[in-house]
């Protein structure tokens, strides 16, 4: 479903990768592992769309990304390094205006159930300023409970959160690749991922 | 698609709300350099009464420049707007409520404040209603060029001094043509039409090409 093609990434004058050939079907996680500076997030990005590689291309169901614009955004959630919350908005405030962008308007219910499930029971109106660094990652992690997408690429998704945390995220990752969704991850903690099919992919040899 | 027009304007209004003193400084700011002029340059009723307009003009460009760093970089530094980008929607109708919410908050109370400012400069009725008027059309005219400028300047560092260089130069037929519109209205009052005219064109124009060149500028910036 998502395929990488011939794929060659560069920041300045030093090559990251090239030659990166992919190919994911429906309920796969692929874990992509490397070095500091071996072009993780980088490779991230592009599969976003966010960073124009210098040859090759992403295509998703068989099309380019490029020509699918909105199509493809609609079945991608990024979860990047910065957590994408505005501090003086609440989780709730938050959440809901993203999933209003993200093009599925979710109900307030189901707004105080994402965050009741990811943790935050009692933290839902507060402004997320007032929360730790943790917490503010929960918040945004609760987006993937709310999300309707196909692909999830997350990057780093585990760091700064406690051993409870980590269980639910994985266990949220598991789901969604049992019910035939698509994960790209990249992450440095010893996590068992334990879903279905896991291919690895190792960058920077 | 207009829901997620209101909803990021709503948005925007907002996360003001909750930091009011970043639209107090705008408005204080235009306040402050129109009232220097007369302690400057003296309170004679003629002299005033010709500086007012181009001195009404030039302190709102330079209150717009002020706020106009700010409109994308906060979403930048905290990854909303790269999350923006990775919405369903067309990222110019994102940015063109954006933009909407700026002029609100920036652009509306300079116009609404007009009055009292053309008090302190002995102009007439009908020429402050003319400033009003201009200024009404011309401060939207600011804020969607300046989002071009603030889209490419975006986590550059001094993007600050590049953005006024880049942007102040373009203001410049609004400028003319606001104040002149004022100076006119002294004459005739039907002479300032064209002014006008011309005014509401360069809106239009704006309203169309500015949200499409600021959208493109962000990709860039953001990769």
């Amino acid at each position: 479903m998502l395929e990488v093609i011939g794929l060659e990434c560069r920041r300045g004058d030093r090559r990251l990768f090239s030659g990166l050939d992919l190919a994911l079907e429906p309920g796969t996680l692929l874990h992509v592992r490397g070095r500091n500076g071996s072009g993780k997030t980088t490779l991230l990005r592009t599969l976003c769309g966010l960073f124009t590689p210098d040859a090759g291309e992403v295509r998703w169901r068989g099309e380019s990304i490029r020509a699918l614009a909105e199509d493809y955004r609609r079945e991608l959630l990024y979860f990047g390094h910065l957590n994408g919350i505005k501090s003086d908005l609440t989780g709730i405030e938050n959440l809901s205006i993203a999933a209003r962008l993200d093009g599925d308007p979710v109900g307030i219910d189901d707004v105080w159930q994402a965050l009741a499930r990811i943790g935050l029971r009692g933290f839902e109106d507060l402004p997320t300023r007032m929360l730790s660094q943790g917490q503010k990652k929960r918040v945004a992690l609760a987006r993937l409970i709310l999300s309707r997408a196909k692909l999830w690429v997350l990057d780093e998704p585990f760091t700064a959160l406690d051993v409870e945390a980590v269980a639910l995220l994985q266990g949220l990752i598991a789901d969604h690749v049992a019910g035939g969704g698509l994960a790209v991850l990249t992450t440095h903690q010893e996590v068992p991922l334990t879903s279905g099919q896991v291919a690895r992919l190792d960058l920077g040899d | 698609m207009w829901a997620v027009f209101w909803c990021v304007l709503k948005r925007d209004l907002l996360l003001a709300m909750r930091r009011r003193t970043d639209v107090l400084t705008t408005l204080f700011f235009f306040m402050i350099v129109v009232s220097l002029f007369p302690l400057g340059v003296g309170t004679e009723r003629q002299v005033l009464q010709i500086l007012g307009p181009g001195v009404v003009w030039v302190a709102a460009l330079l209150a717009s420049m002020l706020a106009l760093e700010r409109l994308f970089a906060a979403d930048y530094e905290d990854g909303t707007l790269e999350q923006m980008l990775l919405t369903a929607q067309p990222l110019s109708l994102l940015v063109l409520a954006k933009v909407g919410a700026h002029w609100l908050l920036t652009g509306l109370p300079l116009v609404l404040i007009a009055p009292l400012v053309g008090m302190q400069y002995h102009l007439s009725d009908a020429q402050i209603g003319i400033m009003m008027l201009s200024l009404l059309l011309g401060t939207p005219i600011l804020s969607l060029i300046g989002a071009i400028g603030a889209a490419l300047t975006l986590g550059l560092r001094g993007g600050g001094i590049l953005l006024s260089l880049l942007i102040l130069p373009l203001y410049i037929p609004v400028l003319v043509y606001g104040s002149g519109a004022i100076e006119v209205s002294v004459i005739d009052l039907s002479d300032t039409m064209p002014y006008l005219s011309l005014l509401g064109a360069f809106l239009l124009a704006a309203l169309t090409l500015a949200p499409l060149a600021s959208a493109a500028a962000l990709k860039i910036s953001l990769e």
